[in-house]
């Protein structure tokens, strides 16, 4: 591969470096939660709540608390005079800007960490018990008894919005939540000339993250002064520790959070939860190390949701095929808390227009409350729900045209030579939205030949396909903005001993972060990148950050990493030049020698210049400025990146079974600058079999009493390697005019397309007259139902 | 409680274990053998596999009193040394056939004994890495590099890996 020009001259950025992190991941040395020896640690289990409405009418602990081995058993009302309600600060601000411009209503929900009276969903926590250990701590849940008077459950977010829908939010007078709005244009004047018109109801249905690693929470407490070392399988620890010092009404510094190895978060890990609280507070009350760890179904049941939305989508084009309006009217799922407040509604909002150019837009998003597992990001966060309807729409509307869909798309694609484009639309951070760079007509031209949808088209229109079998072609397009400030650090320190120290608030959860970021500051400082350590996910080590989510790290975190590595390569050459007397200018870094460029043998290692600045290991050295060699920024991203992709598969559907195949898939995806090609495609097929989970197999499904029907992986299928499909992925790369890396976010793009592509390749397949897709998953059985339904409309 | 006795990487442990206890715990918890990771403890996703008298069983569909007397081996102990990894670990790197590494050490224990397998027996048929790879639940990779660095390690595929470096530790 072709290495990208480089920085400091070592040519690691663009080059496929092997992971740092495999060795000891391989060989079972890595750490995560459940592995942390804590000498004498209490146990965790909750008793949860059988019901997804109901008034508690009392609870009965002495059973539990008689059993020996059992510690502490908590009800609300045993901490709430200690303790407050769970409330997520970060995500809560607005703009003023966005306050002032759209309006938006966030109607936020502090929960309370147990069951304060009622329950609004099943499986929320209503009692925790402490034990020796887990096997006595889940006997002794068997013994609380809970008395509860149910409610009627609330599960469909439209029927929450009811006029006549109780409230679920005890004291609030509806169940509207959230209302985001936006407007450019007249779109009824635009309605009233177009030519073509479809108005479509698409509702993305509700799955979970479901990262292999369970969430968990471990909690030490120096008895000293009683500060808590919190480990965490979190994304975003620095906000952790907010939450909990806040909670806990006790000081941020004495609260230390640090993320061990993370076995995936996929944003479920992004937020925090009551259970984030509940054992450091037991830790704090009881004076003893605890330790929670979450089984499958919990986290399946009790951890965030996603996904749940309903669009009613209008799209409209001239005779030409040159879209005039775009009206959306969604509402969204939010389970039962309000706790990420616009993030989701308004990704969904800025993002359902997609790569086109659409002059009067229409688009309203709201979140209603119901009795179910409250909704926050996962992976695309709102983004594959807009994309759902929106391509499915362009699909739509390509159909009644009797034009090919990509040659719809095709017309009506942002150029590249009017990049940056403009919406007309704010975004959340406060900004014009803006496309900073891309170019997406290369991106549909490739997906299409990979495709070879002319020979899909032939194959369809000669019957040359298996008997019993349908053949469908179908595409997406998506824009994502990525690397959401507001900011992320990063440190550079050049240690007595040659190591480089590189730290930062981003943390990683599989996306290679010892590499990626050792690859940019090796980059920037011109060091062999075995001699960089990279320290994360630990507020003891860097004392502000964000964390890793929304397609963010390499853009703030790397570009932090790289100002401040920049940084110390300006101190270390300025020490250099001091002994060797050669202007700084006239100075190179190769390999961790800083020399002279006519004279490369008079080098010295960096090793002996940041020796030399500590005066303590070497009396009487020290001649720079400050002790050490070091330098921390904080890069504030002026606004979102826009990442692009195309996406396209070729199934085939078979009409006995209902069973979807997918025969080829196709990714052009435009990240930006590409750090490390092999991190980068591994990122994006992740993404995408997840994706294609969504699409075929997978949902969180709940009954009208709200159960929920999926509380194993019996139930709630994650593809296995058989589900993963012959594969194409290909990239462009339009950098970011937005960082000086030239970086865009990737992590989430791959789960934003999927969705919308299967279904479009299926309702292709299908026959366009008869078959109409609204929604997913396409299992077997609902393309059968489809299938049935469509033959007896024929007849 | 029954006192029992685990074989466990060629050393013999003497344990005393609640009949209940599921092997999965004995081996994190009582012998520190964390690296046999728990992601669903109902059998489904393979992330507990370890090796049972050389067949990989599920450690969290096991209670810790069926394995008396046989003849366990965790991940722990498949590299050959600190300076080597197991072929199978070492296609996995080379392939980039993991991310968060949750999934990973089942997913080695499982390529491990098909890899004893073929030794004794010759090559491994396709068919039998996907068969085997079915039984293994993975949220980061989306398997493809998966497939392939069994595919090499079990020498049904001798292409290189697309991304692999030529002659590869860097
Ligand atoms: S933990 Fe044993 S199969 Fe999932
Ligand atoms: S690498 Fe994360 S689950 Fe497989």
């Amino acid at each position: 591969m072709s290495a990208a020009p480089a920085t400091g001259g070592t040519g690691l950025i663009g080059t496929s470096v092997l992971r740092k992190e495999d060795d000891a991941l391989l060989r079972g040395r890595g750490r995560f939660l459940a592995d942390l020896r804590l000498p004498g640690a209490l146990e965790i289990a909750f008793v949860r709540s059988p019901h997804a409405h109901a008034e508690i009418t009392r609870i009965d602990c002495a059973a539990a608390r008689a059993l020996p081995g059992v510690v502490a058993v908590y009800s609300w009302d045993d901490i709430r005079d200690t303790v407050s309600a769970l409330f997520l600060e970060a995500e809560m601000r607005i703009p003023d800007q966005v306050r002032e411009a759209i309006k938006p209503l966030s109607r936020l929900q502090p929960v309370p960490l147990l069951a304060d009276g009622r329950v609004t969903c099943v499986g929320q926590a209503v009692v925790m018990v402490v034990a020796e250990d887990r096997y006595l701590a889940e006997d002794a849940v068997e013994l609380v008894e809970v008395g509860y008077a149910p409610l009627p459950a609330l599960v469909d977010p439209l029927d929450a919005l009811a006029p006549d829908a109780p409230a679920v939010v005890p004291g609030t007078e509806d169940n509207l939540a959230i209302s985001v709005e936006g407007r450019v244009g007249d779109v009824d004047a635009a309605l009233a000339e177009a030519a073509f018109v479809v108005t479509e109801r698409y509702r993305s249905h509700r799955y979970v993250a479901s990262p292999m690693e369970t969430r968990g929470v471990a909690v030490t407490l120096d008895p000293r002064d009683r500060s808590l070392t919190v480990f965490a399988s979190t994304q975003t620890p620095h906000r952790l520790r907010e939450v909990i010092a806040g909670t806990l009404r006790v000081d941020p510094d004495h609260v230390r959070v640090t993320a061990p190895d993370i076995g995936g978060g996929f944003g479920q890990k992004g937020v925090q939860y009551v259970e984030d609280v509940l054992v450091p507070y037991a830790a704090h009350r009881l004076g003893r190390a605890v330790r929670w760890i979450e089984d499958r179904t919990e986290n399946l049941t009790s951890s965030s949701h996603a996904r749940e939305q309903v669009h009613d989508i209008t799209l409209a084009a001239d005779a030409d095929g040159r879209l005039l309006a775009l009206r959306d009217d969604a509402v969204l799922n939010l389970g039962n808390a309000n706790l990420t407040g616009l993030v989701v509604p308004y990704n969904t909002l800025t993002h359902v227009i997609g790569p086109y150019v659409i002059p009067a837009l229409d688009l309203r998003v709201r979140g209603a409350v119901t009795t179910t597992m409250m909704a926050t990001p996962y992976r695309g966060a709102g983004r594959p729900e807009a994309v759902f309807a929106m391509e499915r729409a362009m699909d739509r509307l390509a159909r009644k045209m009797g034009i090919e869909p990509h040659e719809l798309r095709a017309r009506n694609l942002v150029r590249p030579e009017n990049m940056p484009h403009r919406t007309g639309l704010m975004y959340r951070d406060g900004t014009t939205q803006t496309y900073d760079s891309g170019n997406f007509p290369e991106l549909l031209r490739r997906v299409v030949g990979h495709l070879k949808i002319d020979e899909i088209r032939e194959r369809q229109r000669t019957g040359d396909v298996a008997p019993g079998k349908r053949l469908g072609v179908g595409l997406a397009l998506y824009i994502e903005g990525t690397g959401l400030g507001p900011f992320e650090s990063g440190s550079v320190t050049v240690l007595p001993t040659g190591r480089i120290r590189v730290a930062t608030g981003a943390s990683s959860q599989g996306q290679a972060h010892q590499t990626v970021f050792a690859q940019v500051a090796a980059d920037a400082l011109g060091v062999p990148i075995d001699r960089i350590d990279l320290r994360e996910g630990d507020t003891g080590v860097i004392g502000h950050g964000v964390g890793t989510i929304a397609s963010r790290s390499m853009v703030t975190a790397g570009n932090a990493i790289h100002l401040a590595a920049l940084a110390v390569r300006e101190q270390v050459l300025a020490d250099a030049s001091g002994l060797l007397g050669t202007a700084p200018e006239d100075l190179e870094i190769v390999d961790g020698i800083v020399r002279p460029v006519d004279e490369p043998e008079a080098g010295i290692d960096v090793a002996v210049l940041a020796a030399r600045r500590a005066p303590l290991l070497v009396p009487g050295t020290s001649t720079g400025p400050g002790a050490v060699i070091s330098e921390t920024t904080f890069f504030k991203p002026p606004t979102v990146t826009v990442a692009s992709a195309a996406h396209g598969a070729i199934v085939e559907v078979d009409e006995r079974t209902g069973k979807t195949e997918i025969l080829s898939y196709a990714i052009v995806h435009d990240c930006g600058r590409v750090v490390n090609p092999m991190v980068a495609d591994g990122q994006v097929t992740g993404g995408v079999m997840q994706g294609i989970g969504g699409a075929l197999y997978e949902e969180m499904e709940y009954g009208p009493d709200g159960q929920p029907r999926s509380v194993t992986y019996m139930d709630y299928l994650v593809p296995t390697a058989a589900e993963a499909p012959p594969y194409v992925l290909d990239h462009i790369e339009t950098r970011s005019t937005l960082n000086p890396l030239g970086v865009k976010g990737l992590g989430e793009g791959g789960a934003i397309a999927p969705p919308a592509v299967i279904a479009n390749a299926v309702e292709d397949a299908l026959g366009p007259d008869h078959v109409h897709i609204t929604r997913g998953p396409l299992t077997p059985s609902r393309v059968k139902d489809l299938l049935r339904a469509a033959s007896s409309a024929r007849h | 409680m029954p006192e029992i006795t685990l074989h466990v990487n060629g050393r013999e442990h003497r344990l005393d274990v609640p009949d209940r206890m599921l092997l999965t715990d004995a081996l994190r918890d009582r012998l520190g053998l964390t690296g046999t990771h728990v992601g669903c403890e109902h059998g489904v996703c393979g992330a507990c596999t370890v090796l049972m008298d050389d067949r990989p069983v599920r450690a969290c569909l096991t209670l810790a009193v069926q394995a008396e007397g046989r003849r366990i081996r965790t991940v722990e102990s498949v590299a050959p040394s600190e300076d080597a990894l197991h072929p199978v670990q070492q296609a996995m790197r080379d392939c980039h056939g993991l991310q968060c590494g949750f999934c990973t050490p089942g997913i080695v224990m499982s390529l491990v004994a098909l890899h004893e397998r073929a030794e004794g027996a010759g090559t491994v048929a396709e068919e039998e890495i996907d068969e085997t790879l079915s039984g293994h639940l993975c949220r980061c990779t989306g398997y493809r590099n998966i497939t392939a660095a069994a595919r090499r390690a079990l020498g049904a595929d001798t292409a290189p890996c697309e991304h692999a470096p030529e002659g590869a530790d860097r």
